[in-house]
């Protein structure tokens, strides 16, 4: 939307006024983008270089080392990592399509009462459940492993996974369903064949929803796993607040860059659907 | 192809709701056309869907063919349904579309692909096969739909509404190509639809739903000559049958119903009482096309003079609006009918078409034969 | 090719087809009960008991909350709570709603621009609070990198005084969210009838009191819903204390989950652990209800 009006005085009105929205735009990039450059930078550089140098000053010497020590010290735990993610992203995804599917096609009593316990669960502090989990998980024998950070991330993903599902579903008009019942077909043959194709954008929202959760998790990661199990938010904290010795910021940030690099790059790559998740959680049904 | 019935259908949604259909019955035969129709809540498609088995029935039967279906699952009833947004399955192709039942209940595939090639001739949508519905025009989209179901040969097909998303001049013609192509397959149809123009036209048989009650069932005849309440004379038939309000007099033993204009009054003669009446309030019915202009000198037929108030040419009628009983009563003529608002006309109702309703039920009423006293003036109305 | 035998009752596979939703959803049914409320009513449970290292069973009354109430450390947690989460929440809808309008104005790039400010949410906050740590560190950070520009004897020691650390805490937490808030508005913005506007217009209206007046009211349900996302933000933050400050210096810039976090599995004090989760969910409790509540006796009036 824009003013209509079009005489020379409000034309330079208007052009000052654009010119001061762009500037504005312009400086928030920036501060945006600050901090990343820094990491950056900071992660090329040497300690001593670090020392005599500042945030945005150039490296007087790019060099990796930060980076191989860096990997060096994570690069287990960026696997951790991956062991917790992938397979807790598409368990928890399946789950949530299926769940999605009944609450939107195949109500019954009881369905929607479900669903409401289920929408508050994503307000959940989780505090409130961490020390009963971590009893249960004893019992179960997962205790500080990645199997069992796996099964706390579908646990509590589930509220999130079913409620996108389930939103997307509704629009489904559900002659669909019926035309279906009158083929023949059965509960999983209409999934199968008619759902599940219809659902690629959706599938694709809770994929990218669920890898940044859960990759970017601390704490869950630092309750529930222990030295060999922990993902690599944990390891990164450890490595940064731990004051034995001198501070290497550069490996530091590069550690902080490795952490984030997975998430960032799939944002970069399929943003849109990441933002749709956002707005999706943001307008509960 | 089969014969449906359905005895003392009733439905339910919960207790202490009301009941959405309330003992329903009719039954019709092996290739006939049976019209649902009603306004929106009557419980049309909600009885659709029973019979179809999406939804389950709380009380009586249905039968397909004499056995009772009313436990089966749809799939096992062999009834094909079209719905009114068609329904077509968005990531299949309008072939995989047309196949997807056949290949559900295992079909060889050389029996599919000739169903498929037969069906596609006769909607005459061959070139279409290989589209996906966001591909198809809405009158296209209709036929693939009607295809899915041809495809079948069920027992039954059920159409819920499948033409109200097309414009009005598409809606016309797809009219006309169901009325032949179910003189052609003398499928056993039952068909939903609110718009009363579909329910003469296409039925065999017309059942007329208001509040999960069947109001009246019959013949598109029956229904609109002879309507058993107000709400099904006013339902079927455009522009709707004019409800006056007038009082009976007994005169001799002959029923008389009171009319003024505001210009005149007149006695119209109803026929010979069946018991006292005298006095009584009730609304008399005439549908706009009963009424015709009468010649200026009396030929004995009742007439009465008021003044136009409003005027609507439609092009093949003339629609001409005045008062009765402080009533406004629309009167349909001819088109080359020379009169303007301020006008008096002189017109005439045929007692033989006047229908009875109580004033406050809306039940049709019998209160006197019209068969003696109207029948010179039965000679005098060709009909329209 | 219909089926030859009609069947007068319905086959053992129809029963299981109409049971099949319900089985479908069972797992998750029993997780919820269990693992969200059944939970939550352990951990209930918990606060009433005298755990320390490990749970007993042995009944405490409120002792476990009043020995919170008497603690100095989970006061100062919760002061900053409040004084975090009104910051945050303040300055993150200022930004965000001033950057959706900006953006709003038919600017080139905007996809690009509107990528920019989001990316920060891909982040954990392990990595913000690491980097903004290094950013507002004192003596080589953003304080060195003004002072070598020019900016003689500028200090910025945020991050070690104990009165103003929360600050650092909001900066990045801002940083991290307010590219979400513009999203929304932005998204909300687009929604809004075009016709208002121009007649707003026509009556006289410049733009910026056309937005201030009649726009930005119409967004109401945006605002309520980015202020129960950021306040749910604000109460679970955990990892950004975790890596900025642990929660120092002292205790200084400690937050309730920080404290649960401590007490429950450092410490020991699983009653007082519990105590406090179970507060935790109280404050959220006392935001969402009153939203809900509204939430629907809008709809029942819509």
């Amino acid at each position: 939307m824009h003013s209509a009006s079009n005489s020379p005085a409000d034309k330079t009105a208007l052009s000052l006024g654009r010119i001061a929205i762009h500037g504005v735009l312009l400086i928030a990039v920036l501060l945006y983008l600050v901090p990343l450059v820094v990491m950056l930078l900071t992660s090329f550089k040497t300690p001593e270089d670090i020392s005599t140098g500042n945030l945005l000053s150039w490296p007087a010497v790019i060099t990796g080392i930060g980076w191989v020590k860096a990997w060096g010290t994570v690069s287990g735990y960026f696997w951790n990592s991956i062991m917790i993610t992938v397979p807790a992203v598409l368990i928890s995804t399946a789950i949530g399509a299926l769940n999605g599917y009944v609450l939107s096609m195949w109500r019954f009593r009881g369905s929607q009462l479900f669903f409401g316990l289920l929408l508050f669960g994503c307000f959940l502090p989780f505090q409130t459940v961490l020390l009963p989990a971590s009893f249960t998980l004893g019992k179960l024998g997962l205790a500080s492993t990645t199997s069992g950070l796996v099964l706390v991330h579908v646990v509590y993903g589930l509220a999130f996974t079913t409620l996108f599902f389930r939103n997307f579903y509704v629009s489904i008009p559900d002659a669909l369903v019926k035309a279906a019942r009158l083929d023949g077909a059965g509960f999983f043959t209409i999934f199968r064949c008619i759902i599940l194709p219809m659902s690629t954008p959706i599938i694709m929202v809770c994929l990218i929803w669920q890898f940044t959760q859960i990759w970017n998790d601390f704490l869950f990661g630092v309750v529930f796993s222990s030295g060999d199990s922990q993902p690599i938010t944990v390891a990164l904290n450890n490595l940064v607040n731990t004051s034995t010795g001198a501070k290497e910021y550069n490996v530091d940030m590069a550690a902080a860059m490795i952490a984030g690099l997975p998430t960032l790059l799939v944002y970069v790559v399929a943003g849109k659907y990441f933002v749709r998740g956002l707005t999706a959680g943001a307008v509960k049904g | 192809m089969a014969t449906l019935e359905l005895r003392n259908v009733n439905k339910t949604y919960g207790t202490g709701l009301p009941d959405t259909l309330k003992d329903i019955q009719l039954s019709i035969s092996d290739g006939e056309f049976l019209i649902l129709v009603g306004p929106s809540g009557c419980g049309k498609s909600t009885l659709m869907n029973c019979i179809a088995g999406l939804e389950q029935i709380t009380g009586g039967a249905i039968l397909i063919d004499g056995q009772d279906v009313s436990g089966m699952s749809p799939k096992d009833r062999d009834i094909a349904m079209v719905f009114q947004s068609y329904a077509l399955y968005p990531t299949m192709s309008v072939r995989e579309n047309i196949e997807f039942g056949l290949k559900i209940r295992k079909l060889p595939q050389a029996a599919i692909d000739e169903e498929v090639a037969r069906v596609a001739k006769l909607l005459q949508i061959e070139h279409l096969l290989a589209r996906k519905p966001a591909q198809l025009s809405g009158g296209q989209q209709q036929r693939v739909a009607m295809g899915r179901a041809l495809a079948r040969r069920p027992k039954i097909y059920l159409f819920d509404e499948p033409l109200s998303n097309l414009d009005a001049k598409l809606r016309v013609e797809m009219r006309t190509e169901m009325k032949l192509m179910h003189q052609r397959l003398k499928t056993t149809t039952v068909y939903v639809t609110h718009d009363q123009i579909e329910a003469m036209t296409l039925g065999d048989k017309v059942a007329v739903m208001k509040d999960g009650i069947i109001q009246q069932f019959g013949t598109p005849q029956q229904i609109y000559n002879d309507p058993a309440n107000q709400f099904v004379a006013s339902f079927i038939g455009s522009p709707p049958m004019n409800f006056i309000p007038a009082r009976l007099k007994q005169q001799d033993g002959r029923l008389l119903a009171l009319l003024d204009s505001g210009q005149a009054r007149c006695e119209l003669p109803l026929g010979l009482a069946a018991n006292e009446q005298d006095g009584r309030e009730i609304l008399l019915g005439i549908r706009p096309e009963q009424i015709a202009l009468g010649a200026s000198e009396g030929n004995g037929l009742p007439a009465i003079r008021a003044e136009v108030q409003v005027t609507e040419p439609t092009g093949p009628d003339l629609l001409v609006f005045v008062t009765l009983n402080q009533t406004k009563v629309c009167c349909r003529l001819a088109p080359d009918v020379a009169c303007q608002v301020g006008d008096n006309l002189n017109l005439q109702l045929d007692p033989a078409r006047v229908l009875l309703f109580d004033a406050n039920s809306g039940e049709r009423l019998h209160l006197a034969s019209t068969a003696a006293a109207t029948k010179d003036n039965v000679a005098h109305f060709k009909g329209r | 090719m219909t089926t030859t035998t009609a069947q007068l009752r319905a086959s053992p596979l129809d029963a299981l087809q109409r049971w099949l939703p319900k089985l479908v959803l069972a797992p998750s049914m029993f997780i919820v009960l269990v693992g969200f409320y059944g939970y939550i009513l352990w951990t209930f449970v918990l606060s009433f008991t005298t755990s320390t290292f490990l749970p007993t069973y042995k009944w405490a009354g409120l002792a476990q909350y009043a020995r919170l109430f008497d603690n100095d450390r989970w006061w100062v947690a919760s002061k900053n709570l409040l004084l975090f989460g009104g910051l945050f929440i303040a300055i993150s809808l200022a930004i965000g709603v001033l950057l959706a309008v900006l953006l709003d104005q038919r600017i080139r790039r905007e996809g690009f621009i509107r990528t920019i400010y989001l990316y920060p949410m891909a982040l954990s906050m392990i990595v913000t609070g690491t980097a903004w740590k290094w950013l507002l560190n004192p003596g080589m950070g953003l304080d060195k990198l003004l002072r070598d520009w020019g900016w003689e004897g500028f200090r910025l020691d945020w991050l070690i005084d104990p009165d103003r650390v929360v600050y650092c805490l909001v900066i990045a937490a801002v940083w991290q969210a307010s590219g979400f808030i513009m999203a929304m508005f932005l998204a909300g913005l687009r929604g809004v009838d075009q016709s208002i506007i121009r007649a707003a217009q026509i009556d006289g209206a410049s733009l910026p009191r056309i937005y201030w007046t009649v726009v930005l009211p119409s967004l109401r349900p945006v605002f309520f819903s980015a202020l129960m996302i950021l306040s749910h933000i604000a109460i679970k933050s955990f990892d950004l204390v975790a890596a900025m400050t642990a929660g120092g210096p002292g205790y200084s810039s400690d937050l309730p989950a920080m404290f649960m976090y401590s007490f429950t599995f450092s410490r020991g004090q699983m009653g007082m652990g519990s105590a406090s989760a179970i507060l935790m969910l109280g404050a959220i409790l006392a935001i969402l209800v009153p939203y809900l509540y509204s939430e629907l006796r809008s709809k029942r009036h819509a």
